[in-house]
């Protein structure tokens, strides 16, 4: 009863707050300008905390005794140990690099082609059915991939590989290769469809088929579009943490050797971001593990940034071109 | 030079980047006439009706120097832009029907400027697009959107929009590019009239329109003022000036 | 020849080609035929491609909600975790989510469409502005991960506020911040720019022209990417695990209200993890259930953007 009369008492108070806000965005000119220059700066603020922030924590890492070989080249992450912690990043590197090549192996082909199919090959109904189911994919959150991932995965990668475990790079590669798909279908759909609809006609008034259009005319056209749609493809794969953290299997291998076939593909891994996930929990604040983790955040944010900023410098200069 | 000029041009040069759009030109515009601005294409027409209502300001990129007068005040000095648009109405060449009903087109500055009533909006919707030859095509559909019209009534629609605030100086800027010649007769027509309440710049590549309407014309050409003169001079076999003469005659442009 | 192929029924002789009809003047030679052969290939095997990688993920969801169907009732939704979450239901991690969606959605809401508002209608273009965008972009592509790094950093450490539903959704809040100002500039941006210009002329000012031409015509835009949003930010795990996600918090059933800013929160995305990673002997239905929910939450919420959108593109007004 009471539960309800709050909850009627929070509503009123909530029709009251945008009644009111209806009424300053109606007659307050000067007020909503206002507002509009406190949230520009405030956003920018917001972005460049975002900086700020990471590297205040990592900072004391960096800045302190900062071994970097022993942090970049060395394979031995001990973060925990009392007398001698050690914080190399190698095998979580080849985790992530694994987990990001295995994954983009089939999504680039695959989220390519679908791109092509989308846009070139079917009609419009099917069309529209396909970028809407490939919306909705793209919104499956992470943790629910990271469950496909253990839950079917899993039992399947054991059978059909005969394998110990079925949480390793294979399981984690296919997982997210199935997460990027949607990314790399939408981008690069989006720039299969900005070549201008002139040069196919051109094309086919000259007598060319589909597939030649596709090949000679749309992958040429389209072709800095496409190298962006899989940039961001690979940046949302380094990125990936939840489902990786579930089906990679967690444990610091490197999955090379010198043996044939010098790749396996059934060895357990952990990525950067697993690590930090797994970890961060534990860490005592401001102690030397927090920061090294804070540390592995900047990395991968240098990474991603860089991808993101060499695809969208990549998407820019193909609208300036036109 | 008259005494009190509506609007009085003093050594304005603007540029866009890197490129000179108008060299120091000077002018007046006599109070209730017609004045016609002729010239080629890229001669700064367009960019002289923007430093008169401001909107220079807003273009990306563009730079003035040189000053604009509007009944003895400078508008460069002047606190509320927006009171200055509002004396100025402005029709590019461009037709743009704003996605509202076609009342709520006409009744657009009225309302952001406030204080009408809704009868006398009602008249004064009317009164516009009569004035600007649409009424009878639209009296029906009110309430249809501006932007489904067709090209030329958007036109007429754009013209109707901007005698709406009851503007001091009327711009024109080729108005009647999108316009059937019958309609366009009509609207000179009202041109004609309203030269009483008000002073209308005449933007226009159609010298004959000018040659019709205009009781001054001035020739632009590649940014700088060549002549201005009472239209009769300057359509005359001696104009005074051999491009001018070139021009209006058809021997280039 | 079995006599349910088509090509074995007794067909008419082909008439004789009248020399008017114009495909008698294209005789399909070698060259032409292998290259109609080449397109039917071509858009099989592209089609085969769009199949195979959309056809399993569509089973595979399916499959969840297969599994889930024993589990999934009214009681598992309302109901509370018992037996160490190993039977009951998920009602504190739903009310949980909500808490946690409508609070950052209250603070990124506002900000994030100001702010766009800002960025592309108000902010001169010079290379600050450009630096910023720049920046806002990228931000939208950074994993979710070093979110939650920004968020210890600067909302549980440094602003005190610990391990809370605050602290958690200010996080969701500015990690969504940089999508909803890129959706909010792409929506303003479709509005053509010749409107604005024709009002200036008319003397309306920037604010007037916003507010009567340029938000109504962009509202459905950027309520669609809100809507995705808020997809998005109640699918997250990463970014609450550390500042504000909890494992298990005891509150009443059914209770609509039940936690306070400053509590700590459970969150369906965590629930979903913490019971398939943390805790053994979770029955199976209940695993799929949750992660049922949580799929389907998405779902509704992705259609309702969808259909907004394409009602959107059915009354055009230009």
């Amino acid at each position: 009863m009471i539960s309800l009369l709050k909850i009627m008492l929070l509503l009123a108070l909530v029709a009251g707050v945008l009644y009111l806000m209806y009424l300053i965005y109606r007659y307050c000119e000067r007020t909503m300008v206002t507002l509009i220059h406190i949230c520009g700066v405030s956003a920018i603020v917001f972005v460049f905390g975002i900086f700020f922030f990471i590297f205040r924590e990592g900072a004391p890492f960096l800045l302190k005794d900062f071994d970097f070989g022993g942090f970049f080249l060395s394979d031995k992450w001990y973060p925990t140990s009392e007398e001698n912690p050690r914080f190399g990043i190698l095998a979580l590197v080849a985790g992530t690099g694994s987990v990001t090549v295995l994954a983009m192996l089939f999504a680039v082909p695959f989220g390519l082609g679908t791109a092509v199919f989308i846009s070139e090959f079917c009609g419009r109904k099917t069309k529209e059915a396909l970028k809407i189911l490939v919306e909705f994919l793209a919104a499956v959150p992470s943790v629910v991939w990271g469950f496909i991932g253990m839950m079917v995965m899993n039992p399947l990668i054991i059978k059909l590989a005969d394998a110990p475990v079925g949480l390793n790079v294979l399981n984690a590669g296919i997982v997210v290769g199935l997460m990027a798909v949607p990314v790399i279908v939408s981008i690069a759909e989006d720039a299969i469809r900005a070549v201008p609809d002139e040069y196919r006609a051109a094309a086919e008034a000259l007598g060319a088929t589909r597939w030649q259009v596709v090949r000679k005319v749309i992958f040429p056209a389209a072709k800095s579009g496409l190298l962006a749609a899989v940039l961001l493809g690979v940046g949302r794969a380094v990125g990936e943490t939840m489902a990786v953290l579930m089906a990679t299997g967690q444990s610091i291998n490197i999955p090379f050797d010198g043996n044939a076939p010098f790749f396996h593909p059934l060895q357990s891994v952990q990525t950067l971001t697993a690590t930090i996930a797994a970890e961060l929990g534990e860490a005592p604040s401001g102690g030397h593990h927090y920061q090294a983790l804070f540390t592995l955040g900047i990395v991968l944010f240098a990474i991603t940034f860089a991808i993101n900023l060499v695809a969208d410098l990549i998407v820019k200069g193909i609208r300036k071109g036109k | 030079m008259i005494a009190n000029p509506k609007i009085l041009v003093s050594d304005l040069s603007v540029s866009y980047g890197r490129k000179q759009v108008l060299k120091d030109v000077s002018l007046y515009v006599p109070r209730n006439s017609i004045f016609a601005i002729i010239g080629p294409a890229t001669s700064g027409k367009t960019t002289l009706l923007k430093c008169i209502n401001r909107t220079l300001e807003i273009t990306p990129g563009a730079r003035s120097t040189g000053c604009v007068h509007i009944d003895g005040e400078d508008v460069a000095k002047m606190r509320d832009v927006y009171e200055l648009r509002r004396r100025i109405g402005m029709v590019f060449p461009l037709p743009v029907g704003l996605p509202l009903s076609v009342y709520d087109n006409v009744a657009y500055a009225p309302r952001m400027a406030g204080g009408w009533g809704r009868a006398e909006l009602d008249e004064l919707v009317e009164r516009c697009l009569r004035q600007a030859a649409l009424w009878d095509e639209v009296k029906d559909r009110l309430k249809t959107l501006g932007t489904m019209l067709s090209g030329g009534q958007q036109q007429r629609l754009t013209i109707a929009r901007a005698l709406s605030h009851q503007p001091e100086i009327l711009c024109l800027d080729e108005f009647s590019i999108a316009i059937d010649p019958v309609t366009t007769m009509r609207i000179e027509d009202v041109l004609l009239e309203l030269r009483k309440d008000m002073t209308i710049l005449l933007v226009t590549n159609l010298v004959q329109q000018a040659r019709r309407l205009a009781d001054v014309t001035c020739f632009l050409n590649k940014g700088e003022l060549v002549q201005v003169d009472r239209t009769e001079l300057i359509f005359s076999d001696q104009p005074g000036n051999q491009v001018t003469h070139d021009y209006v005659h058809g021997v280039f442009g | 020849m079995s006599p349910l192929q088509p090509s074995s029924a007794p067909a008419p002789a082909p008439a004789p080609v009248a020399p008017t009809d114009p495909s008698a003047l294209f005789t399909a030679t070698d060259r032409t035929r292998r290259k109609l052969l080449t397109q039917r290939i071509a858009g099989i095997v592209f089609g085969a491609m769009a199949a195979a990688i959309l056809l399993p993920l569509l089973v595979i969801l399916g499959y969840i909600f297969v599994r889930a169907l024993p589990a999934l009732d009214w009681g598992f939704v309302t109901g509370l975790p018992e037996q160490g979450m190993r039977a009951g239901g998920i009602w504190p991690a739903l009310a949980g989510t909500a808490y946690l969606v409508v609070f950052s959605l209250l603070v990124a809401a506002p900000i994030g469409v100001m702010a766009g508002i800002y960025l592309n209608e108000f902010a001169r273009d010079n290379w600050f502005t450009r630096a910023v965008n720049l920046a806002v972009v990228n931000l939208a592509g950074v994993p979710s991960i070093v979110h939650a790094l920004f968020g210890v950093g600067a909302f549980v450490v440094f602003a005190g506020l610990g391990k809370s539903i605050l602290a958690a959704s200010l996080t969701l809040a500015v990690m969504t911040l940089p999508v909803i100002i890129v959706a909010t500039k792409e929506a303003l941006a479709a509005v053509p720019r010749s409107f604005r210009e024709a009002c200036w002329n008319l003397g309306a000012s920037r604010w007037q022209v916003i507010r009567t031409i340029v938000l109504p015509n962009s509202f459905g835009g950027i309520l669609t990417g809100l809507i995705l949003e808020v997809c998005r930010a109640a699918g997250e795990t990463a970014p609450i695990m550390f500042t504000g996600a909890i494992v298990f918090k005891a509150v009443e059933s059914g209770q609509l209200l039940p936690y306070n800013p400053t509590d700590q929160c459970m969150a369906l995305s965590y629930h979903l993890h913490t019971v398939a990673t943390q805790i053994p002997g979770v029955p199976e239905p209940m695993l799929y259930a949750t992660a049922a929910v949580l799929v389907g939450f998405v779902l509704v919420f992705n259609s309702f953007a969808i259909a907004m959108r394409v009602r959107l593109r059915a009354k055009k007004k230009w």
